[in-house]
Order: C-alpha cells, then sequence, then structure tokens
C-alpha cells in the first residue's frame, strides 16, 4: 500500500520543517518514502508545496493523484482538491472552506495560540494525519528534540500530541523497521560521495538547484578539513578548482545551467591542460534564468558540447540518490584516470526529491588517483603530455618531486608542455587528447534494463526520468496486454550502444521520454547510433513528469 | 648548496620589450630567495606578459585570458608549500580578470602578483588597456582612450590589500627588492610593474617613464593608509614607485583553523569512516 498526502502552503509557514518531520517520523517507522518539492522563487509568500510519498512496498517515483492535503492556506485547497483521488481528505484550520466531503475542518491556529505558539500549527496538523492513519507518535519526541531545543521543542511536541487527538484512525497500514536504508536526496548523496571519495576543495557560486551540495559541504568543512569556498563568480568557481587539481587536490564545482554558460570555456581548458575535473550539472528550465526552482533537462547538448573545439570529456546523468552516490565516485576515478572534465547531470527534481534508500555500501567505493610512481632525472625528462597509445600521460602533482617541474598551457603545446605553432605536432596533440575517449569507451556502463525481456515497446531514457519511467513500465505491464520495456540511460557521454543495437533488433516501437521540448537525447542516438525513435514523451512544464503522465500519453496515443 | 641559476630560454618578445627585464628579475629574487624550480609555481592568464611561465624553468600554468589568479589562490591553498606566482599584464589581470582580482584581494591567499604594466594590449596589436591614459589613441580608440584611467594602486588600498607596490621595468635593482618583499610577505601581495612597450606604446616610452619614475623616500610611511591613497592617485609629471602600503594581517591559511598547522591540504589523508551514513 502507498500513501501520497501534500502539504501546501505560502513561503514561511514552515513547511519545510514539517516535511522534515514527518520525512523522519515515518522512516523511522520503517516506511518507504518518495518526496518532491514544488517552491517559487520567493523566501516569503507565494504558493509552495511538498508531496510526501509512502508506503510499505517499493516507491519507484512521485505520483500526481493524492491520497490526503494538510492545507496551511486556502490556496492549497482551490489548487489541488480536484488531484485528490475517490475518498481523498482535507486536514485544515477551520477558518478555510471547501466543499469536499472528508474535509477535516479542526482547530489549528486556536490550539496553537493555546499551547503559545502561533507558528506551530502545522505540527498539530501532522499529529492529526499520524492518527488518521493509526500511527502513534512514538518517534516524534526524539525526532523534534532532534531539530529543536529548549520551549520550542516542548511547544512543538505539545502540537503533535493535540493533533493526535483531534482524529480518530481511519487508515491501516502496517510495516517493519528496517535498520539498512537512509533517508536521503541527490544533492546530498552527491556530496558525500564526494567526501568518501577524498575531495579536499570546492569552489561554488550559489545557484539553485545546486547549491543543497554547497550547504552539505559546508556544514562539513572543518570536521573534514576540505575547503568549501564561495567564488566570485562561476568563472572563478571552476578554475580554482581547477588549480586545487593541479596541485593534486580531488575537486570539485556544483552549478545550474546560466553558471555552467560561464564555466564553459574552462571545461575546454582542463580538457586541454589535462587536469581532471569534476562539474555538477544541475539542470533547472532556462534559457537565462528560466524557471529558477523548477525542473527541466534542457541543458543535455549542451552539457556533451560544452567547450570550443573537441575535447574528450565525459557525461554522466543521475537516476536517482543511489546512483547519484556510486557515479560521483566514479566521476572522480575517471576524471582522474583519463584526465578530462567529467561532468555529473542531475536536475531540480533529483536534487530536491528526498528518498529513503539502500544504506550506501562504502566497500565500494574506490579511490584510485592514477598518479606516476616513476622517477625523472635529466636523462628521463618528465613530459607532461607524453604521446601514448592510450592518450593517458604520466601525471606527478607539481611540487611533489623534487628536480621536476610540471608544466601546463592553455595553448597548443608539445609533449613538454612548451608552446608550439607546428602544424604536425598540432595534429599529434589534438589525437593524442581524443583517444583517450577510445579507451573510454571500453568502460562505460550500459543502460539499465527494466521490463518484459521480449518487450515489444522500449522506452528510452536518462538521467532523473529513470524513476517515472520504471514505474510506468511496471504498471503498463501489469495494466495492458504489450509488453512494455525501458533503457535507463546513466553514461550519455561518450553514448553506450551496445545494449540499446541489441534491443533495438526486436522491438516495435521505441519512445523516448525526455523533459525537454526537443528529444535531445534522441538526437544524441541518432547522431550516435542511426537509432531514430518512433515517438516521444516529452514535457518542459518545469514540473516533473509522473507515471500517470507518461500512461496516459501511451493508452491515448498521446506520445508524439 | 648552490643557489639556482635559471636558465636562459629563447622568448618570443620583442627586443626592448620590459617583460625581459621582468623576468630576469624574477630569475634573480627567485635564486636570491634560494627556490628550487620545483618548489615555485608560476601562474599566468593570457597575454605577452602571460607567456612568461614558457620563460623560467619552475612549475608553470597558463590558463584563461583573465583567469590567473583563481587558480593560483587555490594551488596555494591546497598546497601552501609551494611558493606561487602570478605573472600577467594589465588586460588580463585589470580588464579580463578585475573580478578575480577585487575578491581575491579580499580572500588574502599568500600569493605574490606580479602586473606587467605597459598599459597597451600587445598580443592583440595594440588596443587601449584599463590603464591606458586618456587621449591614447589606438585604431579602435581613434578618437583616443575616454575612459578613466584604471587605478590598481589604489584600488588595491581600498580593498584591504596588505601589500601594495609599484616598479619599473626599467629600474632593476629597485625592482628586485620590491619582488622579494612581495614574496616575502605573508598574503595577496600586488605589485604593478611599468613597462615600455617598444611596438604599440609610442606614449608611455622607456623615456617617458624615465623622466617620471622617483622612489618612494625612506621618510614614507608604508603604513598610513590615508597618506598611500593620496600618493597612490599621483600620476602625471611625477610617477612614485616602491612600496605605497604595507600591513602585516592574517592570510587565508590563518582564518581557517584547520589550514593553520599541519601538513598542506594535498598531503592530509581522508578517513572514509567518518563519512558513513552520516
Amino acid at each position: 500500500m502507498i500513501y501520497n498526502i501534500l502539504i501546501g502552503g505560502a513561503a514561511g509557514l514552515g513547511m519545510e520543517t514539517m516535511a522534515l518531520f514527518l520525512e523522519k517520523i515515518l522512516k523511522r517507522k520503517g516506511f518507504e518514502i518518495f518526496v518532491t518539492q514544488d517552491y517559487m522563487s520567493r523566501v516569503r509568500g507565494g504558493h509552495n508545496f511538498f508531496q510526501i510519498r509512502f508506503g510499505n512496498e517499493t516507491i519507484d517515483s512521485h505520483e500526481d493523484s493524492l491520497d490526503g492535503i494538510i492545507a496551511l492556506d486556502q490556496e492549497t485547497v482551490n489548487n489541488h482538491v480536484n488531484r485528490l483521488k475517490n475518498d481523498g481528505f482535507v486536514i485544515a484550520d477551520e477558518e478555510i472552506n471547501s466543499d469536499y466531503k472528508n474535509f477535516y475542518k479542526l482547530p489549528l491556529k486556536s490550539t496553537a495560540n493555546v499551547i503559545g505558539n502561533a507558528r506551530i500549527f502545522g505540527n498539530i496538523a501532522l499529529g492529526a494525519l499520524l492518527s488518521l492513519f493509526n500511527l502513534d507518535l512514538n518517534e516524534s519526541v526524539d525526532i523534534v528534540n532532534g531539530k529543536l531545543s529548549g520551549e520550542i521543542a516542548s511547544q512543538n511536541i505539545k502540537a503533535f500530541e493535540e493533533g493526535h487527538k483531534m482524529l480518530n484512525g481511519k487508515y491501516e497500514i502496517q510495516t517493519e523497521r528496517k535498520e539498512d536504508y537512509i533517508l536521503i536526496n541527490a544533492n546530498e548523496a552527491i556530496a558525500l560521495s564526494a567526501l568518501a571519495s577524498g575531495l579536499k576543495f570546492y569552489s561554488g557560486y550559489p545557484m539553485t538547484p545546486s547549491t543543497g551540495i554547497m550547504n552539505y559541504l559546508a556544514a562539513k568543512m572543518n570536521d573534514a578539513e576540505i575547503i568549501v569556498e564561495q567564488a566570485e563568480d562561476e568563472i572563478a568557481a571552476i578554475n580554482m578548482a581547477l588549480g586545487a587539481s593541479i596541485a593534486g587536490a580531488r575537486a570539485m564545482t556544483a552549478t545550474s545551467g546560466g553558471g555552467f554558460a560561464l564555466m564553459s570555456e574552462t571545461i575546454g581548458l582542463a580538457a586541454m591542460l589535462e587536469v581532471p575535473l569534476v562539474i555538477v550539472e544541475a539542470q533547472r528550465p532556462g534559457p537565462a534564468t528560466g524557471f529558477p526552482t523548477r525542473t527541466e533537462q534542457g541543458d543535455l547538448k549542451f552539457a556533451i558540447f560544452s567547450s570550443p573545439s573537441e575535447i574528450p570529456k565525459m557525461v554522466i546523468t543521475l537516476r536517482d540518490p543511489e546512483d547519484a552516490f556510486y557515479q560521483t565516485n566514479r566521476a572522480f576515478n575517471i576524471a582522474d584516470k583519463y584526465q578530462i572534465p567529467v561532468i555529473l547531470m542531475s536536475d531540480q527534481f533529483l536534487a530536491d526529491s528526498t528518498r529513503t534508500v539502500r544504506a550506501f555500501d562504502f566497500s565500494k567505493i574506490n579511490n584510485n588517483r592514477y598518479l606516476s610512481t616513476e622517477t625523472y632525472s635529466e636523462s628521463n625528462e618528465y613530459k607532461r603530455y607524453e604521446v601514448t597509445a592510450t592518450g593517458i600521460s604520466p601525471r606527478i602533482i607539481p611540487g611533489s618531486s623534487a628536480d621536476t617541474r610540471v608544466l601546463f598551457d592553455s595553448d597548443e603545446h608539445d609533449q613538454y608542455g612548451r608552446i608550439t605553432e607546428s602544424g604536425t605536432v598540432r595534429e599529434i596533440m589534438h589525437d593524442k587528447r581524443l583517444r583517450k575517449m577510445r579507451c573510454l569507451k571500453e568502460e562505460l556502463q550500459e543502460p539499465i534494463f527494466v521490463g518484459e525481456e521480449n518487450a515489444d515497446i522500449l522506452f528510452v531514457t536518462w538521467g532523473s526520468m529513470s524513476s517515472p519511467v520504471k514505474e510506468a513500465v511496471n504498471i503498463l505491464n501489469k495494466e495492458s496486454n504489450d509488453k512494455y520495456g525501458a533503457l535507463l540511460f546513466g553514461d550519455v557521454w561518450p553514448l553506450p550502444d551496445k545494449l540499446l543495437i541489441n534491443k533495438r533488433k526486436n522491438i516495435k516501437k521505441i519512445i523516448n521520454v525526455e523533459q525537454n521540448a526537443t528529444g535531445q537525447f534522441a538526437s544524441i542516438i541518432r547522431e550516435c547510433t542511426g537509432i531514430v525513435c518512433d515517438s516521444c514523451i516529452l514535457k518542459y512544464d518545469g514540473r516533473p513528469l509522473s507515471a500517470q503522465e507518461i500512461i496516459a500519453k501511451v493508452k491515448g496515443g498521446k506520445s508524439t | 648548496m648552490s643557489k639556482t641559476v635559471f636558465p636562459n630560454i629563447e622568448t618570443a618578445w620583442c627586443p626592448g620589450c620590459g617583460n625581459h627585464s621582468i623576468l630576469s628579475a624574477l630569475k634573480e629574487a627567485l635564486s636570491i630567495l634560494d627556490k628550487k624550480p620545483h618548489e615555485v609555481l608560476i601562474v599566468s592568464g593570457i597575454g605577452q606578459a602571460a607567456k612568461l611561465p614558457q620563460y623560467i624553468t619552475t612549475n608553470g600554468l597558463s590558463g584563461l585570458h583573465g583567469r590567473g589568479v583563481p587558480p593560483a589562490v587555490a594551488a596555494k591553498i591546497v598546497n601552501n608549500k609551494l611558493t606561487v606566482i602570478v605573472n600577467s599584464g594589465d588586460g588580463d589581470s585589470y580588464g579580463e580578470g578585475g573580478n578575480h582580482l577585487i575578491h581575491n584581494i579580499r580572500r588574502n591567499v599568500d600569493i605574490t602578483h606580479f602586473v606587467h604594466d605597459n598599459q597597451v594590449y600587445g598580443l592583440t596589436k595594440g588596443q587601449a588597456s584599463p590603464t591606458s591614459d586618456v587621449g591614447y589613441i589606438t585604431d579602435i580608440q581613434p578618437n583616443g582612450s575616454s575612459n578613466i584611467p584604471f587605478n590598481p594602486i589604489l584600488l588595491a588600498i581600498a580593498l584591504g590589500c596588505g601589500f601594495v607596490a609599484r616598479a619599473f621595468s626599467g629600474n632593476r635593482e629597485h625592482l628586485i627588492e620590491l619582488m622579494l618583499e612581495g614574496i616575502r610577505h605573508k598574503g595577496y601581495a600586488l605589485i604593478d610593474i611599468l613597462q615600455p612597450c617598444v611596438s604599440f606604446n609610442k606614449l608611455n616610452t622607456y623615456q617617458w617613464y624615465k623622466e617620471r619614475v622617483y622612489k618612494l623616500g625612506e621618510e614614507y610611511d608604508t603604513g598610513n593608509k590615508l597618506l598611500a591613497m593620496e600618493k597612490s592617485m599621483e600620476w602625471g609629471e611625477k610617477i612614485p614607485i616602491g612600496i605605497f602600503y604595507k600591513e602585516d594581517k592574517p592570510d587565508f591559511h590563518d582564518k581557517v583553523g584547520f589550514l593553520k598547522e599541519g601538513l598542506p591540504l594535498v598531503d592530509r589523508e581522508i578517513d572514509l569512516k567518518k563519512y558513513m551514513n552520516s
């Protein structure tokens, strides 16, 4: 059984704390959780909401239809009541009006005033919600005390208790406590993995939805002894990360599309200087400022081609928080091995959705720096850009080896890093750099296949859309006579094409599912393999595509 | 052990260019400081001056135009055993890289920034630079440069820079002296080095500078900020050179507790257990 609850209201009403409390309570009780956020680009007012989906079975994605609403204001009821399933419910204060049948008008605000803190009326609603699901308050005290202290904490606890008395149990949902899973979003998973990967230097400029990465790292800065530096702009951010990497530290920066545009010249520089660099691109709808707090997958081609000229580069798209954790570590290792920029692509949907996932397996974290261990001398002079069969040159860190100098130059250069004007040397060095892509292709990860092995209809998707597509495939295979499958791509550049080419042979129809208007991934597939997708499901209104929308489009023949 | 002699490497600079004497002075300063080539990282952006890392046997990095300072400070932050120096031009440091200059003075990482200031763009053949004098005529400023000239000395003092100096490439001994002081200074040190551009700047020639520059005297108080600001505005018939302002203040490493002591960040081990499901 899975339920979907919306908490909505104006910014500044404390929804973030409410969502946090509810997530943690449900998680401690042992439920699976999938939380998405919808918020406006403002600090106070407007209309924001959280959707908390929880249950005692696997939850692959978010859902549009709702089982219940906690409305902190009238607008929440007006906006969302038509999304309630049959027999849904609304919990709201008595001053809020609706003719919806299961409308629990409760004295939230007056009770909060009696407790002595008008701001805590939302927690009274949470108490009522838990009661409605026959869930006790055993974990609440602990969780509130973990976040708050003193009188504020006692008032919050009292709010839960008062609310709990207001409603009787209506729903029954049982689960067992599980110890081996955690509650995390992709920003946190990326940051945690970066720490475990030995990150020493993070420089960034705040930009939604990437800022959560910097927040997480900054909180750990002193304990972990890493530098988290707010740069003067995104150009400085990436150039600082580059400098730290040159000096031997694992370094990372993160941004969204606009900031990434400013970084693009330095992505080329990192490839030219052959310096490892990990860049997170958390997409939002653009161009320019676009929809600052919403989601899109519109930067795929921009990320793949983000540099003047032609460079070796890898683009990994992140499918979910668990994937984000393991892929971030892999990105650091690939950047070090090939001495190239590696771009990790996320988006607002992924960055801001909190989920329960299996506890990360740190034994899978593997940190290999691929540094040269050779001793260099006058007779065996170090060549920063030694031409090799793989295109990868031995790397040493400036200052680490006596009498060995390391020379990096953004001008075309010879094997020693000395500027050249020679056409022959240019061709040799350009080939050498691009040759790394050949080796990189050998260690690509093929997409994950889900669904029926002998599927007739195949979805192809990438990154965050993997979650709703996976859920859609599961539902369609239960409800429909057609057989569905999906390829969920993580690596997208270079494009792993073996599984797709193999599947193509027996598939009747390929549908690409993407959150952009032009089907960018389908275009990349066509460029790299010649395979043409037969139809597409695209969404670019800034809101995450759901499994239900995919199913509706497939059933209604609305995929175009 | 004998001091390092930095060998000569053929350059692509014009004969008579001020860059030659700046490079020679830098080699001398590093030799006096007993620096080995692998202990030094020289960083630049792009431009004629920015070719300098190619002409010295230390570690070198030429990055993007205007972007020399950010990688330089980051390299120093993670490895404070390295002596990190930025050598770049006025267009690179004050034009394209202006934002980085401003905020890295504020950041106060222990690097030395030598700006080869010839008041003109050399690599792109003779356009006005931020420090060009008003009325300076070029191909794309046919009516003469009309922008207010950038005053790096005044700007740096105003931003709280702990070491602000001006040198002249034609006064080698004095230049070496300032370079030594700048490198020894703990924190961001800015030295604006006036130099002639024999190919494109027919206004601010060697002779022009020679007639105008004078050394700040022994009586000049380098700890007086207001006086330094006043002095920094002197430009025309007389141009002061020397240390305008000097102040010891906590640098970046002092300000970040865990960097203050111990191994350079790059040499520290990570403890994976610390992060497990934290």
